[in-house]
């Protein structure tokens, strides 16, 4: 029974389906099902496969939202009832669209795929200036630094990013992403990755701290 | 009946512009600031854009207006000034108009998600983009060129808004890209319901701007060709940018796109012209391109 409602709460999550992941979740609780676990085989999975489904053009972005609208309403349940231990997995990773850029939808996707992989992700939100990442960066002793931009006129921001944290010889990783964005851009301005979509973006960033080897398939910069 | 849509119905190909954005980069614009603030404070490089593009062949080109907008503006501070800005940027384009060509005011989306997804009403977008339609029609525009849409909702308003409080034509364009698939927009929308969803809302050309490069604007204007009877317009980037010599730097050159553009045509464009990454000199390719093509049909 319980491996019938983790399948029923992933199809919830897949087909974003609020109500149902909710009522799921509680029935889980209800029957004693510690967080952490409805969080690993109910809520996870299901959005691994909206990850994927993204990457392929199965679904778009109005669906991975209301699935991630879905997500976020289970999480809400769960989280006061997860140990720090347990939110605290892979890494902590710093995310957010460059100063000049307001759009923020892309980057939201993958700051939820990757909290859903288990990293910590702290969302500098948009319009990010080189200061604030900077200062996330220190305070929250954070493994990766991740941006994105939409806007030709902004993507060279990212490299203003980079060039400060090589010259205060911050010890983070750089991951750069957005619809103008090619593994060439990433290299000229020095990020230590680039990924293509979000499924893709959270194999970068374990790669990057070491969680998982390099596939051939991901844009990694050596 | 309106000159823009005379000289469309005369059979004739107008050529547009390229980009502006890129252009105002390579122009002093810094990274990250207000793109249409220039349009106050650096006009000369706004009059200059416009004047290359009229000297190299352009028969419209686009004012600096593309997120001068309500919603993007704020993130500037300068929500409230959204008159002042499509003003000057009609103004701008006006001075350097020679006899007989156009000036397009582009509006681009709102960067925001509609409601239920997003925090922004129907009315609210609504309203955002009849601002800026009566101002550019104000301001003195020929056409209003709906761009870079990628939301079906957002796109059928933006033209409604248009269409009920200007007088002026309205070209209409989203931007797709190739996947599994198919061509398709961020959203999901293909070509097809695309061109049905522009239709509906009224605008009076449809078609595509932006993207991944030329390629697939030949792919996207030969779908799109035999579904509608209304004129396309097709504005293609030129490819990828790369990032050299800190400079965001086009891998479609002048030479490549211009056998490409041969193709766009012969797909059946009606309005052809560049997006980022294509400055005057793509615009003068394009421009020796089409005037060979009208020479070997006369």
């Amino acid at each position: 029974m319980k491996e019938e409602l983790f399948k029923e709460l992933s199809q919830a999550v897949i087909e974003g389906n609020k109500d149902r992941s909710i009522e799921l979740t509680n029935k889980l609780l209800e029957l004693g099902i510690d967080a952490k676990i409805i969080l690993d085989h109910g809520l996870l999975p299901g959005m691994e496969v909206v990850g994927i489904r993204f990457r392929d053009n199965i679904i778009f972005v109005p669906q991975v939202l209301i699935s991630a609208r879905a997500m976020k309403s289970s999480l809400a349940i769960l989280e006061p009832l997860l140990s720090k231990a347990d939110l605290k997995g892979s890494g902590t990773i710093i995310m957010g669209t460059v100063k000049g850029d307001i759009h923020d939808i892309g980057k939201n996707i993958v700051s939820m795929m990757l909290r859903s992989s288990g990293f910590t992700v702290i969302d500098l939100g948009i319009d990010t200036k080189v200061e604030k990442f900077l200062d996330a960066i220190k305070n929250e002793n954070a493994d990766i630094v991740g941006m994105s931009a939409l806007l030709t006129t902004t993507m060279g921001y990212m490299k203003v990013v980079v060039d400060r944290i090589k010259e205060e010889e911050i010890n983070v990783k750089t991951m750069v992403g957005g619809a103008p964005i090619s593994k060439a851009f990433a290299m000229e301005v020095g990020a230590d990755g680039y990924a293509k979509n979000a499924t893709d973006a959270v194999k970068l960033a374990k790669q990057l701290i070491g969680l998982e080897s390099k596939e051939t398939k991901i844009e990694q910069i050596s | 009946m309106n000159k823009f849509l005379e000289a469309l119905n005369s059979g004739k190909i107008l050529l547009c512009d390229g980009a502006m954005g890129t252009e105002l980069q390579k122009r002093g614009l810094p990274t990250g600031a207000c793109p249409e603030e220039f349009n106050i404070s650096n006009p000369e490089v706004i009059k200059n854009i416009h004047r290359d593009y009229f000297i190299a062949g352009s028969d419209i080109v686009e004012t600096n207006s593309f997120g001068a907008n309500r919603a993007r503006l704020k993130l500037h501070g300068f929500e409230d000034r959204v008159k002042e800005f499509c003003f000057a940027a009609a103004h701008l384009a006006n001075s350097v108009r020679p006899n007989g060509k156009f000036i397009a005011g582009s509006m681009g989306p709102t960067g925001e998600l509609l409601e239920p997804l997003g925090t922004l009403s129907e009315k609210d977008a609504y309203n955002i983009f009849s601002e800026q339609a009566i101002a550019l029609e104000q301001g003195g525009v020929d056409v209003l060129f709906i761009e870079t849409m990628m939301a079906p909702e957002e796109a059928t308003i933006a033209v409604k808004a248009a269409k009920e409080n200007t007088k002026l034509p309205v070209v209409a364009s989203m931007t797709f890209e190739l996947g599994n698939a198919g061509l398709r927009t961020m959203w999901g929308i293909d070509v097809k319901t695309a061109a049905q969803k522009y239709t509906e809302a009224g605008a009076d050309v449809i078609g595509a701007n932006c993207g991944k490069g030329f390629d697939e604007m030949i792919a996207i204007i030969k779908e799109l060709r035999p579904l509608t009877d209304k004129p396309i317009i097709a504005q293609a980037n030129a490819g990828i940018p790369e990032w050299i010599h800190g400079m965001s730097v086009y891998t479609e050159t002048p030479e490549v796109i211009a056998s490409k553009a041969h193709e766009i045509i012969n797909a059946g464009v009606n309005i052809i012209g560049g997006c980022c990454g294509t400055g005057p000199e793509h615009i003068r390719k394009i421009k020796e391109i089409l005037d060979r093509y009208f020479e070997s049909r006369i």
